[in-house]
Formats: structure tokens, sequence, C-alpha cells
């Protein structure tokens, strides 16, 4: 009970906070996915044509919400967790009875939450450009939810391990930018050349975005079930590591 | 019952400086205690290894005792934390603060804005609930963590130098908000290295010095055991030959100013009887430092010809 009190608070503190500074948080994600809408799905997309059938506009929608998802579920943790860090206020929730597995949870359903409603505001945008009809919500939901969570957790062990604001935007900018781009979401793979194509399939994020566009618009580069396997076992692997470093007090005890 | 029990704590940083070198001490139900020492002494390391926030070495810690490694939670409930840093998010308001420090401990919504308001009006700060505490003044921000140590009404409330860098008038209300809690029957650890400050509000004390307790004792016997009062003498007329007493210490300050020791067992009046035979006229009077301060220069100082 007391425990579930706990984790209201800090998932209260996490919305409060995103909400706070929606400027930062919820309206460049709006801007920056209008703009691909606007010239990629629609100046350059209308040149393209269409990939397994569909056009290129509803081609990469899917990929794009799936990608603000990614980016702001991690960006959530990562830096409100650092921040909790860099000012000791952490150190609010390390002298109370919360358990380790709290503090995760809290953070973990902050992040998910700012990844869903950025996904929101960015399939809201893209209604303006083409109808949306999903073919599979509950699994669209699932995907969303699996992703946000997996991203989510990466920025907690990033804002635990960090000890500079640069080493919290090493990772965005070197690994997840990189890995979005080359995950499918403006091209099929299959039009990459053939080498370049296995290099792909060791990209995670391929199977996420491939997941998704399936649950979206039916279409998809991999299998489905490799993808929510892949996601789920990274979940646990992740959680397990970050339980490890709050038990260890890596970065926030001395 | 012991609010408080450590036995043979020991802290090693990461960098390989021991900062606790194996520390025993007791703390009564009930107590208000001073833990006293230099800066650099290691009452931090402690406390920090009392709330869970430093690891420990070796040793143990128990808090009303519960042990805060394998009763972690028991342990923390019984305990509010001052530190010494303001470690509040500076963007939050005072009431928000305190409220989610009320949901990490698990109380309810409701009581917790009750709490919250309770332990605001104490500090004298529920009329500044909603400004952002980053424009707080330095010593509203101490006492917002002090309304959030208490926001769970813990049985001990430990405070590291609440009462550093803010000003005099302050630092007394703050005394008065002190006691009164203790009074209520909240046992008080305070650190500082204003002696003053132990030496009118505690009962016990113990004195730290590079990581080690070199005094635990309570305050009466401590200071009983001062044997020479020092005070500073105004004059009417400058000395100019310094004349020699018996039986006192005796410095010139300043042309008008004299510091005289006076050992207890000799007393003033034969001092004055000196002074007047010398034709020393003597205007006022007062105590030099703090009783407790020659006190604590001298244990340090016994210390460290015995270590040398
Ligand atoms: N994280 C740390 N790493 C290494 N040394 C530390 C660390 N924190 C404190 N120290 C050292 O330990 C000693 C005790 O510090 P502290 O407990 O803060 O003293 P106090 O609170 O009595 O002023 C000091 O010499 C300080 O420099
Ligand atoms: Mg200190």
């Amino acid at each position: 009970m007391s425990v579930f009190i706990a984790f209201n608070t800090i998932v209260r503190k996490e919305i409060y906070r995103f909400i706070r500074i929606w400027p930062q948080t919820l309206l460049p994600p709006a801007i920056t996915t209008a703009l691909y809408f606007l010239i990629f799905g629609k100046l350059i997309g209308d040149r393209i044509g269409t990939i397994h059938g569909t056009s290129y506009m509803d081609y990469i929608v899917p990929g794009i919400i799936l990608m603000s998802v990614i980016t702001h579920s991690y960006a959530n943790v990562v830096s409100s967790f650092y921040s909790t860090k860099f000012q000791h206020n952490i150190e609010e929730l390390l002298v109370a009875p919360v358990p380790n597995w709290v503090i995760l949870a809290g953070y973990i359903s902050g992040g998910i939450l700012r990844g869903v409603l950025v996904g929101v505001v960015v399939a809201v945008i893209s209604l303006f450009f083409t109808p949306l009809n999903v073919q599979n919500p509950a699994m669209a939901m699932a995907v969303v939810l699996l992703t946000s969570t997996l991203f989510s957790l990466a920025g907690f062990i990033n804002a635990i391990l960090a000890e500079s604001f640069d080493d919290i935007s090493i990772i965005p900018n070197f690994v997840l930018t990189p890995l979005s781009y080359l995950g499918g979401v403006f091209y099929s793979v299959d039009m990459l050349p053939l080498i370049w194509q296995h290099i792909s399939l060791g990209n995670p994020i391929l199977y996420m975005v491939s997941a998704f566009r399936f649950s979206v618009i039916g279409v998809s580069d991999v299998d489905i079930s490799l993808a929510f396997l892949m996601t789920g076992g990274f979940i646990l692997l992740l959680t397990f590591f970050a339980l490890w470093l709050l038990q260890r007090g890596t970065g926030i005890k001395t | 019952m012991n609010a408080l029990s450590i036995h043979n704590l020991r802290k090693t940083y990461s960098n390989g400086f021991e900062a606790l070198k194996g520390i025993d001490l007791e703390v009564k139900q009930g107590d208000f205690f001073a833990l006293l020492g230099a800066n650099g002494a290691g009452k931090s390391t402690a406390i920090g290894i009392i709330s869970s926030l430093v690891n420990a070495t070796s040793g143990t810690v128990k808090i009303f005792g519960y042990d805060v490694k394998t009763q972690r939670n028991l342990a923390k409930s019984c305990l509010g934390l001052v530190p010494q840093e303001i470690n509040f998010n500076q963007f939050d308001t005072a009431k928000n603060i305190v409220l989610n420090q009320a949901g990490y401990y698990g109380i309810p919504r409701k009581l917790a804005l009750q709490r919250t308001e309770t332990c605001l009006k104490q500090v004298d700060l529920w009329d500044k609930r909603d400004t952002m505490s980053r424009r707080l003044s330095g010593g509203m921000k101490r006492r917002v963590m002090i309304a959030r140590a208490m926001v769970h009404a813990p049985k001990l409330l430990i405070l590291d130098e609440p009462t550093a860098g803010v000003d005099i008038e302050i630092r007394r209300s703050m005394w008065e908000m002190m006691k009164d809690v203790n009074a209520q029957g909240t046992t008080i650890i305070l650190t500082t290295h204003y002696l003053e400050e132990a030496e009118s509000l505690c009962r016990n004390i113990a004195i730290i010095d590079s990581g080690q307790i070199i005094e635990h004792s309570d305050m009466a016997s401590l200071l009983t055991r001062l044997h020479v009062d020092y005070f500073i003498l105004d004059l009417a007329q400058p000395v100019t030959i310094l004349p020699t007493l018996n039986g006192y210490e005796i410095k010139q300050i300043s042309e008008k100013i004299l510091e005289v020791g006076v050992p207890k067992e000799r007393g003033l009046n034969d001092l004055f009887a000196q002074l007047s035979t010398a034709n020393i006229h003597v205007i006022s009077m007062k105590n030099k430092s703090n009783r407790l301060e020659q006190l604590f220069i001298n244990l340090i100082d016994n210390k460290n010809a015995r270590e040398s």
C-alpha cells in the first residue's frame, strides 16, 4: 500500500515535470514530425510512388510515430533522472523507505507516458496528411508500450552511468538517432544492397518499427514474433541491469 | 531505548581516504545530541551512512533498534534528515517538495496534505508554499528542508549544520523550533561547528576529529572539566608596563585591553585586588571565547600531542 503511494508520487511528479515544460517536451516533436510529413511524405513522397503497395506517406507514418516514441521515452527518463541525480534530490527517495524497484517503475512509467503522449501527438498531426486506419490497434498499442518501456529503461541506465550533461547526449546522438534512421523508418530494408540488409537485421529498432508498421498498415520487413521476443528479452535484461546498478548505488551513493 | 547506536563504523571512500576510523556512538531516545567537529572531521559521512546515502565500509548502525542494512525500511521510517547542502528540486514549490516527500514515505494523499500544512506552518513558510523554491532566501530553503524532514513525524531528526550561514535572528528562531520539536518527544541530533549552538541546545555531546570520536559525554560534566576561564578586561587608562599577577595568566591585547586566565579554584576576588594594587582600573569584563570552544581546542591539542 505505502509502496503504491510512493510509486504514485513519483509518476505524478514525472507527469507534472513534462507537462510543465511542454514547450521543450511536447511541442518540438509536433513541429519536427509535421516537417517530416510535409517534406518526406508529401513533397518527396509524391515522386517516390509506392512501397509494398502503399503510398510513401502511409509507409513512413508508423515509423515516424514510433521513432518519436523511442526518442521521447528515452529523453524523458535520461534527463529527468540525471537532473534528479545532479541536483541531489535523488536523496529524497534514498532516505525514504522506497524499494529500488519502485523507483525504477516510477521513472519508467513516466517515460512510457511521455512516449505514448508524444506518439498520440504525432499520430494526430499525421491525420492532417493522410488518414490513419490502424489495422490491429491492440498490437499497435502493445508495440508502443513495449518500445517505450525498453527505451525508458535504456534512458534510466544512461542517467545512472552518466557523470556529466555530455554523457546524457552521447547515446541519443551517436546511437539512438543513427539506429532509428537506419531502422527502416524512411525505407524498406529490401531496398538496400544484400549486405546492408543483413547488417540491418542486427538493429533492434528495425524490428520494433517493422512490428509497429505491420500493426498499422499490415506490411513488415521482418518476422513479427521475433520482434516481440527480442523487445521482451531486452526489457528483461535491462530491468535486471538497472536494478543491479541501483542496488550497488552506482552513481548515486558514495 | 537508544534512538541511535553505532558500533565500530568505518568508511573508506573510493579514493582510499579513511573518513571514519571505527566510531561508536549512542544517543538515547528523547535526547538533544550534538555531534561536534571541525570541517572535514567526518560528521556528514557518519550522517550519510545513518541515512542510507553513503555505503559503510564496515560496522553497524541501528535506529531505534532497526539495523539500517538488514531492516532498512523500518530504520528509514524512524528517521528524518536535514542534509547539509540544499538537495531539493529548486524548480519546485515548497509545498510540492514537502508533499512529495510525504508520498515517498507512503503517507496517503489527504493526510499528506494536512501534514504538509502543519510542517510548513511550523517553519513559518506556509505563506511561501507556492513560491518556486529557487526564489526563497538561504534561511528559507533550509527551513523547507526541515519541514520536509518532519513531514512523516520521524522519531529521530538529524540536522547536518542546519544553521550554517544563516543570520543570527533566523538561527535563534531555528533553535526555538528545534527545542519545541525536542520537547514534543522527537530525538534530535545536530551537527555543528558553532560550539555556542551545542552548548545552548544540547544535553549530550560527542566530538569527532579526523574520523574518530575523541569525546562522548554529557554537556554539563564536559563543561566542569574546564579549569580556566578566560576574560577580556576593558581598562580606564592605558597600561604601559604589564604587571605580573600572582596565580593568573595575563596578556595584553591592546593599550586598554587585557586578557586574563582565571583558574576556577582561585576565583576573581584576588584578581581584582591585585589589579587595584597595580593601579589598574577595570571598566568592564566579558568572557573571552565560549568555554566549549576552549575545551575543543584543548581536546584536539591533547590528541595531537599524544600522537606526535
Ligand atoms: N565522496 C568523497 N570522496 C572522498 N573523500 C570524501 C568524500 N566525501 C567526503 N570526503 C572526505 O571525508 C572527510 C570527511 O568529510 P565530511 O564527512 O563531509 O566532513 P564534515 O561533515 O565533518 O565536514 C573530508 O576530508 C572529506 O574531504
Ligand atoms: Mg559536513
